[in-house]
């Protein structure tokens, strides 16, 4: 299985590779061509090439510049130095860890009441529904002063934001993977004259596990998200977040790439993490390979 | 259950309707100087309308369309109720304006600044939102169905497509703003990004939908790719087609918006967010707010009724 991916794979992202090269030449063209007249600069092809590989402030930073911007950040300064991206990746990865923890404790404590109180599913349900319909990311703001201006500063406001975001997945998901187990194992549960617990550990949960894996698969990137816009508002204080908002005001786009793709190794890396935890939990469970 | 018990039951829970809303009305006509009687009053009316509520999602209905419109009441019930407990907390506790205006200042906000809202509403939504969502929909629409032709180009975009869809795509935002301008072009174009790759992700998914044995038939008529594409593999990939616009439509709401935070012109959405609340005006906030989480359900909604009448044939559907 994952061998006949590996070339495909490989060749796409090659492809995007040359994409991208070629996108940086002829991004940054038009303005290293202004720059050469008016320095009247007389270059060859293969030189101009190599300029508009080097711009300090390019239109589209070229991969390797980005590459280099990210191996000096990364392992070119201390961790704990406000210049390194470890040292940012870590703040932002805190507050989303937090976010995901609460919403996915809040997600499962929604889901098994909806399941064991009727009415709950009639009137809570559609509000948790439209409650989505709110843009909590285009809120993040003025969450963020508001809980500022009664002395909430710091991890959790962003967290916050994060559980908002990260509960509905890991609430419709319970529901219904709380709900799986068919009439028949329900039945057969009700003739060994289980009681409610008894059903609700030996067989809706177990029962709820791939569903409950899906669900905070989603949970986790969204959390990764909210924690992201989250910093937009806070000054430009810590986080991946504040690095994208610190680059788009001095136009450092080597730094926004660079921040951009340490943002997606964050969330490489938790959802792998998650992924990692299912099969754990499935060979726990007793799953064949 | 007799008749006569049943219609005993009805009056009470009538009787107890009409009282909740008498102590709802009294509790709003005392909100001016609220004394130390309203905050009771309000949550006993509060409790009668979810008794209300009890009883009326346990009654068993027949008819479909007179269930549908009790489950829409309950739910009416039930935010008309957290409407009127913000109101009725915000006035007794006097919760500084600045934390939770309360509903009839928003309201009031809403009415008050309908020029501005529609011209935000019209940057936001019906430029940026709007043009991103279909092209971003269409294009991964079209390379799915382009990558499913050669298997190669799907095993490869399928695995890549599924970690895009893990990553804080919105980043681009800063980007996009260096590329195309302020103005909607580039909040189009994060919605374009954040729209495609879910689309080619569900659309790769429902190609494959479809069963063997139906394959088996198609080739059995001699039909070639395209035919079987059309006839078949495409009205079977629909539920998850549609399934990619519903995450779209919210995906592109909220990355227009945040992309309006990195720069844009001085209307939109996102920006009369931003600066309103940095001038502490948190009612014209909600009011956004309001007008955002209302076009997003009008957008999911039609969706969905578009959904139903075109996979009217789909099993969750049937009764």
């Amino acid at each position: 299985m994952s061998g006949s991916r590996f070339l495909p794979v490989v060749t796409i992202v090659a492809l995007i590779m040359i994409a991208w090269y070629v996108a940086a030449y002829f991004m940054n063209a038009p303005f290293q061509r202004d720059l050469n007249t008016r320095g009247k600069v007389e270059v060859t092809q293969s030189q101009f090439i190599a300029q508009t590989m080097a711009q300090p402030k390019p239109t589209m930073p070229a991969p390797h510049q980005v590459a280099q911007t990210l191996w000096k950040s990364v392992f070119g300064v201390k961790p704990t130095s406000k210049r390194s991206l470890v040292y940012h990746s870590a703040v932002t990865l805190s507050s989303t860890l937090l976010g995901f923890a609460m919403g996915t404790l809040l997600g499962v404590v929604i889901a098994i009441s909806i399941v064991y109180v009727p009415v709950l599913e009639k009137s809570f349900l559609p509000w948790i529904i439209a409650s989505q319909m709110i843009p909590m990311l285009a809120v993040a703001p003025m969450i963020i002063v508001i809980l500022a201006s009664i002395n909430v500063t710091g991890l959790l406001p962003k967290a916050l934001i994060s559980t908002y975001l990260s509960f509905f997945p890991v609430a419709v998901g319970m529901v219904k993977g709380l709900r799986s187990p068919d009439a028949m194992h329900l039945d057969l549960m009700h003739t060994y004259n289980s009681s409610k617990a008894q059903t609700f550990w030996k067989l809706r949960v177990p029962a709820s596990v791939p569903f409950f894996f899906t669900s905070i698969k989603v949970a986790v990137a969204a959390s990764l998200v909210g924690a992201i816009v989250g910093e937009l508002p806070t000054g430009a204080v810590a986080g991946i977040g504040s690095r994208l908002l610190a680059g788009s005001y001095y136009s450092q786009t080597i730094d926004i790439w660079a921040a951009l793709i340490a943002g997606s190794v964050i969330a490489v890396m938790l959802v792998s993490a998650v992924g990692l935890l299912q099969s754990a939990t499935a060979r726990l469970m007793g799953a064949r390979p | 259950m007799s008749a006569t018990s049943n219609q005993s039951g009805f009056v009470t829970t009538a009787l107890i309707a009409l009282a909740s809303l008498v102590a709802m009305t009294w509790v709003i006509f005392q909100l001016g100087a609220p004394g130390s009687g309203v905050m009771p009053v309000a949550l006993l009316s509060w409790l009668a309308a979810c008794w209300l509520n009890i009883r009326l999602s346990a009654v068993t209905i027949v008819d479909p369309r007179l269930s549908r419109l009790r489950d829409l009441l309950v739910a009416a019930i039930f935010g008309i109720f957290i409407l009127f407990l913000w109101e009725v907390v915000v006035a007794v506790y006097k919760i500084p304006f600045i934390l939770l205006p309360p509903p009839s200042a928003i309201g009031a906000r809403i009415m008050a600044s309908l020029p501005i809202l529609a011209a935000d509403f019209n940057q936001t939504v019906l430029k940026a939102v709007l043009f991103g969502f279909c092209v971003g929909s269409f294009a991964g629409f079209t390379v799915a169905v382009l990558a499913d032709r050669y298997g190669f180009l799907a095993r490869g975009l399928l695995p890549i497509g599924n970690m895009v869809s893990a990553l804080p795509i919105i980043g681009i935002a800063p980007i996009m703003v260096i590329w195309f301008g302020f103005d909607w072009h580039s909040k189009a174009a994060v919605v374009i990004v954040m729209t495609f790759f879910p689309m080619l992700v569900n659309t790769l998914a429902g190609l494959g939908a479809s069963s063997q044995m139906e394959r088996d038939l198609m080739r059995t008529y001699a039909s070639n790719h395209w035919q079987t594409l059309f006839r078949l593999r495409l009205p079977a990939a629909m539920p998850f087609v549609f399934n990619a616009l519903k995450i779209n439509s919210t995906l592109a709401l909220i990355g227009a918006i945040v992309a309006e935070f990195f720069g844009t012109p001085i209307v939109g959405m996102g920006f009369r967010i931003s600066t309103e609340v940095g001038r502490m005006n948190l009612d014209m906030v909600w009011a956004e707010i309001a007008v955002a989480a209302l076009a997003g359900s009008l957008f999911y909604g039609l969706l969905a009724l578009l959904e139903r009448t075109t996979t009217f044939w789909h099993p969750s559907y049937r009764k």
